[in-house]
């Protein structure tokens, strides 16, 4: 017999929930193509000078630069240290003491905003290091939990008895990490990159006071501009951020299949 | 020796990495808090000496606690018909799940000022059909940033709990149903209970998340409506008062903590399927 049936009550509200979920960010895509100075929806008129006014806007065309390069930096970085890490825990974790794998809690516990204004005042003011700089290291931290975890987790589910045959055949050992290990935990590699990316082009409260004047990332650049301006070049912005998230699905889709989204 | 330690070369950077730059200087912020001139809790008792800071705190709680129960409310019962759901159908409404989730907070947030301004979408239709004559003030109240963060969190309550929902085994449910439960008392006294250590874990992220938010207070509830993430970028930004703003990090980081650590161990001692 099949689990029994669904009350049509809760269908109707799940229906609800959805349209909810869904809703706002089809009203900021309508906006964005609206032909008015002014937010509105259902849109009056088409164009898409809103999404040409972006880049003629130059704190924009520097912000959405200056987010990607940190993206891909940080997201680099802490993949280049998380790995290793990652591995250390697994592979050696009878001789690691058991409080280095709560190190990479710690980033989750401390909150985003408090990260970010501990920075400032250590690093950015305490020991003078340039904005980008700065900006780098809180998103590398910031990225840095879901690097291990999410590494971690695939290599728990991997034989390390495969290594011990290669290495014990002769192959140096980080030949044998490069062309054994590595392949085997690809979609954990994959899927930390793209969490990792998409957290760090998101990210508010780290990045908040560590901007500085002429360097800034889109999501601070997007909050100071809503506070002066409310034309639809901001919905437009915000459709661009959403394209990049149906492309991040998209990737994931490709590579690792969209069930893996759902773990 | 070089083989010996090969765990810690390995692990070295990352966690060097986390303790220089995180741990520091977060001790650091908090240390700042102490030993000033006047005693040294003088910057909590100046902290909660002040009705407005009081406020804000209380505020802050307030609509944390809201967006926790109605997150969990939503979330759950949206998670128990989409673990119901069989095939494609799920696929999709998870993907429509994750969607959100890898939306910016900016962009989320900013969909709700369309939605609830002044001359917003909702005024407009309210006005439309003569329920109102004058636009309501929606903008800056605590329901707009209820409303705003329940948006921005409902997503994870649902992908958090339809994970925890299908690790029921099905065993269970069927052993409940042929021994005579309803279907509402299999959900009360089977499923609801197997549910309780995730729906503490959503409840932790959505309430730490949260509490420390910066941006969709800012945008829904500017400064009507201030928080605690929003009253210590103004301190340490607006009035440069460092040790305020430092004062309300380690509120924070003390809330959070205590939260979580709490939380996991009520968590551990609920659950059911331990031994």
């Amino acid at each position: 017999m099949m689990t029994s049936r669904i009350n049509p009550l809760l269908i109707l509200f799940t229906v609800l929930v959805y349209i909810f979920l869904m809703g706002p960010l089809i009203i900021v895509l309508g906006a964005s193509v609206s032909d008015t100075t002014y937010l509105t929806f259902p849109p009056q008129g088409l164009t898409l000078r809103w999404f040409e006014n972006i880049f003629e806007i130059s704190a924009f065309r520097r912000t959405i630069i200056t987010s990607l390069e940190l993206a891909f930096l940080a997201t680099g970085l802490a993949l280049l240290v998380g790995i290793p890490a990652a591995y250390a825990l697994n592979r050696y974790r009878i001789k690691l003491p058991s409080w280095l794998s709560t190190v990479f809690v710690l980033p989750i516990l401390v909150p985003e905003i408090v990260l970010g204004f501990s920075l400032l005042k250590s690093v950015a003011v305490g020991m003078q290091t340039p904005i980008f700089l700065t900006l780098l290291v809180g998103h590398m931290l910031l990225v840095l939990p879901y690097c291990v975890r999410v590494v971690s987790a695939s290599l728990a589910s991997f034989d390390f008895s495969i290594e011990e045959a290669a290495v014990s055949l002769g192959s140096p050992p980080a030949k044998t990490f490069f062309t054994i290990v590595l392949p085997n935990v690809r979609s954990g590699v994959i899927a930390a990159f793209i969490l990792a990316f998409i957290t760090s082009i998101n990210d508010v409260s780290t990045s908040l006071f560590l901007t500085g004047p002429g360097v800034s990332t889109l999501p601070i650049q997007i909050l100071a501009h809503v506070e002066q301006f409310f034309d639809p070049t901001i919905a437009s912005v915000s459709v661009l951020l959403m394209l990049l998230t149906v492309a991040v699905m998209a990737i994931v889709e490709r590579t690792l299949g969209l069930t893996f989204l759902a773990k | 020796m070089l083989k010996r330690f090969a765990g810690w070369w390995l692990a070295g950077p990352a966690t060097l990495a986390v303790l220089v730059f995180l741990v520091l200087p977060v001790v650091a912020t908090i240390a700042t808090t102490f030993g000033e001139d006047g005693g040294i809790f003088a910057p909590y008792i100046a902290f909660f000496n002040s009705g407005f800071r009081r406020t804000v705190l209380w505020r802050t709680i307030e609509i944390s606690l809201a967006t926790t129960a109605i997150s969990l409310v939503v979330g759950f019962l949206t998670a128990y018909v989409v673990s119901k759901t069989p095939g494609k159908l799920k696929s999709l409404l998870i993907i429509a799940a994750v969607f959100p989730l890898l939306t910016g907070v900016v962009v989320r947030s900013f969909a709700w000022l369309i939605i609830l301004g002044k001359n917003g979408i909702l005024n407009n239709f309210l006005v439309g059909i003569g329920a109102t004559s004058e636009p309501l003030p929606m903008l800056y109240t605590q329901g707009s940033v209820i409303v705003a963060m329940v948006y921005l969190f409902v997503p994870l309550m649902i992908l958090t709990l339809v994970g925890v929902l299908e690790n029921i085994p099905d065993d269970v449910i069927q052993a409940s149903s042929s021994l005579g439960a309803t279907p509402a008392a299999t959900f009360r006294q089977v499923i609801l209970p197997l549910a309780v250590p995730g729906l503490i874990v959503g409840a932790v992220l959505v309430f730490t998340g949260s509490f420390t938010a910066y941006a969709t207070p800012q945008l829904l509830g500017g400064e009507r409506q201030m928080v605690m993430g929003t009253l210590m970028y103004q301190r340490a930004m607006v009035s440069f008062d460092w040790v305020g703003a430092s004062t309300i990090a380690a509120i924070m980081v003390v809330i959070t903590v205590t939260v979580v650590l709490a939380m996991s161990r009520v968590a551990r001692r609920l659950n059911p399927m331990a031994t």
